[in-house]
């Protein structure tokens, strides 16, 4: 078995009196789709900001590729390839999709400050090669129609999948998706699906996802960890992990002695 | 209407998308250019006035409409390009050379001002920015070495590669020249990676971040560019004004220069012009309507910022993408006529009005 793409060991992470992340313990292999669930309040975002840098963990650490990047600023994180959506969409609203697609492409910046104001030739040419880029996720997320539009203007189910598509622009190894089928309806969801299996598949990006949809999990996840309360109830198959007491007991209550 | 018919990623880089506005900024150029010949001496000095408030604007455009951080201490980096320039020139430096070193100096300080930036928002950071002003302020009353503290700071004419900048024509040029000149770096920046990342910053730190924008840096480059614009404003504007007096250098002119942008259109950078220009023009008709109003009001000290504060809020309620927006309504009104339907930018929001300027 070779290295884990991400392994996070022991991540705990307080705020106050509240743990919000106990000792949880997974690693992810690369070309792997990894879910996690949980009843509302487990965790699970929480997870994914340790991850993403958003927050410190208390103890634990996250070694992504070799290199712990659990004390590492999130810009720097995402430097790394780690590219992430949110679960109530973060998008620039007042920029056009074009824009926000580009602005994926940040971390590939290679021209000075000095060659921007003056837009030199190099920086025209970075400028094109980036839109090459972008118009790839564009063609690959069917965003053609929406290239020129404001974001603030596009319907809920549109700016999802934006979002993918600037994280995609950054070209990740390792892409977050924090609950990428909330607000759609089922044939957006339908699509999201497809979209996740030609990411992993295609793009060969490995996906960490946190998922309510059962039915989108099943289908896409290739392993899942269930946490309650910051800790970690069960890790392993989707049928597995469902039929786990433990689990079971989490979101449906225990059974009556 | 307009279809352009795109075959090139390049269309979308270029700074004149079609030839419909190639040929009216080519119009615009030469109205320019010509404007000597066509105004007299008196309208000629408005219009530099425009001109060097729209240099100053853009720098404040920048800060506050691209990369959100709202400073309401603009005036001060004025100041310090203004007294730089006059200080120099005073000492025998070039114009280039102490026009870059006005620009320089005003970058530092705005990079000083920048470090709360990189820890408050919002309201919080407007008033950090507002407290610098007055230290600035008091500052240039108490350097009177350098500014000649309140009894003021005469200003020597320009000479630029020998040519003594004496009548108000050439002054025209120069500040037409300064001017096109920072649009154009301000238009690059902003279709390059640093301008979409101050645009990245103002519409969501924290995805910023997530996109590997460091929040600290362009903060920081936001405001020295800023201030480094307006520093270049400030230094053209002391040889306008040819004497310099801390009075000009307030806090009611930070507050104006905010006005200026917020009435152009925040995020746009025709707004910069727009307010500049409205800003000026609208000064001469509050002058001329002072002789047609009763005593009692005319005589009142507090009648422009009264007529511009009601502007403001005007615009705040009932057009926040500002002037600008009020023309591509316009625009498209004309464009689509007779097929346009009210209610065309019922969807359209605004970066004023977000929760974010909070």
């Amino acid at each position: 078995m070779t290295a884990p793409l991400l392994q996070a060991d022991k991540l705990t992470v307080r705020f106050g009196g509240l743990t919000a992340v106990n000792n949880v313990s997974f690693s992810v292999q690369e070309g792997e789709i990894f879910t996690l669930i949980g009843p509302n309040g487990a965790g699970k975002t929480t997870t994914f900001n340790l991850i993403s840098g958003l927050y410190r963990p208390t103890s634990g650490s996250i070694v992504f590729r070799g290199e712990t990047i659990s004390a590492m600023p999130p810009h720097r994180i995402a430097g790394k390839g780690i590219a992430r959506t949110f679960q109530n969409i973060e998008l620039f609203e007042h920029a056009t999709v074009l824009q926000n697609l580009l602005i994926g492409r940040h971390t590939q910046r290679s021209t000075s400050l000095w060659q921007e104001l003056l837009f030199t030739p190099a920086t025209r040419r970075a400028e094109l090669a980036f839109r090459a880029e972008v118009e790839k996720v564009v063609d690959f997320l069917d965003l053609q129609h929406y290239r020129d539009s404001l974001v603030a203007a596009l319907p809920y189910g549109v700016r999802k999948v934006v979002e993918l598509g600037r994280a995609l622009c950054m070209q990740p190894k390792l892409l977050l998706l924090d609950e990428p089928s909330s607000g759609l309806n089922a044939e957006e969801t339908d699509d999201m699906a497809f979209w996740i299996e030609d990411i992993r598949t295609d793009l060969g990006i490995t996906v960490i996802m946190v998922e309510h949809d059962m039915s989108l999990v099943n289908r896409v996840s290739d392993r899942v960890l269930a946490l309650n309360y910051g800790e970690v109830l069960a890790t392993g198959k989707s049928s597995e992990v469902q039929s786990d007491p433990a689990v079971i007991e989490a979101y449906l209550g225990g059974v009556a002695a | 209407m307009r279809f352009i018919f795109k075959t090139d990623y390049d269309q979308d880089i270029r700074l004149i998308k079609h030839r419909g506005a190639a040929f009216w900024y080519a119009v615009l150029g030469i109205l320019l250019l010509a404007a000597p010949a066509l105004l007299s001496e008196y309208f000629l000095s408005q219009l530099v006035f425009i001109l060097i408030y729209s240099i100053v604007g853009l720098g404040l455009m920048l800060l506050a409409g691209f990369t959100g951080q709202v400073s309401i201490g603009h005036a001060a980096f004025l100041a310090v390009g203004a007294y730089t320039e006059a200080y120099l020139q005073s000492k025998g430096w070039p114009f280039a050379a102490s026009l870059a070193a006005a620009a320089i100096l005003s970058a530092a300080t705005g990079v000083l001002v920048g470090l709360p930036a990189l820890r408050t928002k919002g309201m919080y950071l407007a008033i950090a920015t507002l407290a610098f002003g007055f230290i600035i302020e008091e500052v240039v009353v108490r350097a009177e070495g350098i500014t000649g503290g309140n009894s003021g700071k005469q200003v020597g004419r320009i000479e630029v590669a020998g040519v003594l900048i004496d009548s108000e024509a050439r002054f025209y040029y120069l500040t037409l020249i300064l001017t096109v000149g920072v649009t154009l770096l301000v238009l690059n920046l902003m279709r390059s990676p640093t301008g979409r990342a101050f645009v990245a910053v103002r519409d969501s730190e924290i995805s910023a971040q997530s996109m590997g924008i460091h929040l600290a840096r362009y903060k920081t480059i936001a405001f020295a560019l800023s201030a480094a614009i307006a520093g270049i404003g400030g230094a053209i504007y002391a040889h306008k004004l040819r004497f310099l007096s801390p009075e000009q250098f307030t806090f009611l002119q930070s507050i104006e220069l905010l006005m200026m942008v917020v009435i152009g259109g925040l995020g746009f950078v025709h707004g910069a012009f727009f307010g500049a220009a409205f800003w000026v023009v609208t000064q001469q008709l509050i002058v001329l309507a002072k002789d047609y109003l009763p005593e009692s009001i005319a005589q009142q000290s507090g009648l422009q910022p009264t007529v511009f504060g009601v502007i403001l809020i005007a615009f705040v309620l009932f057009e926040p993408m500002g002037l600008y927006g009020r023309w591509l309504k316009v625009r498209t009104y004309l464009e689509l006529f007779p097929f346009y339907r009210r209610g065309m930018f019922k969807r359209q929001k605004s970066y004023m009005k977000s929760e974010r300027l909070k």
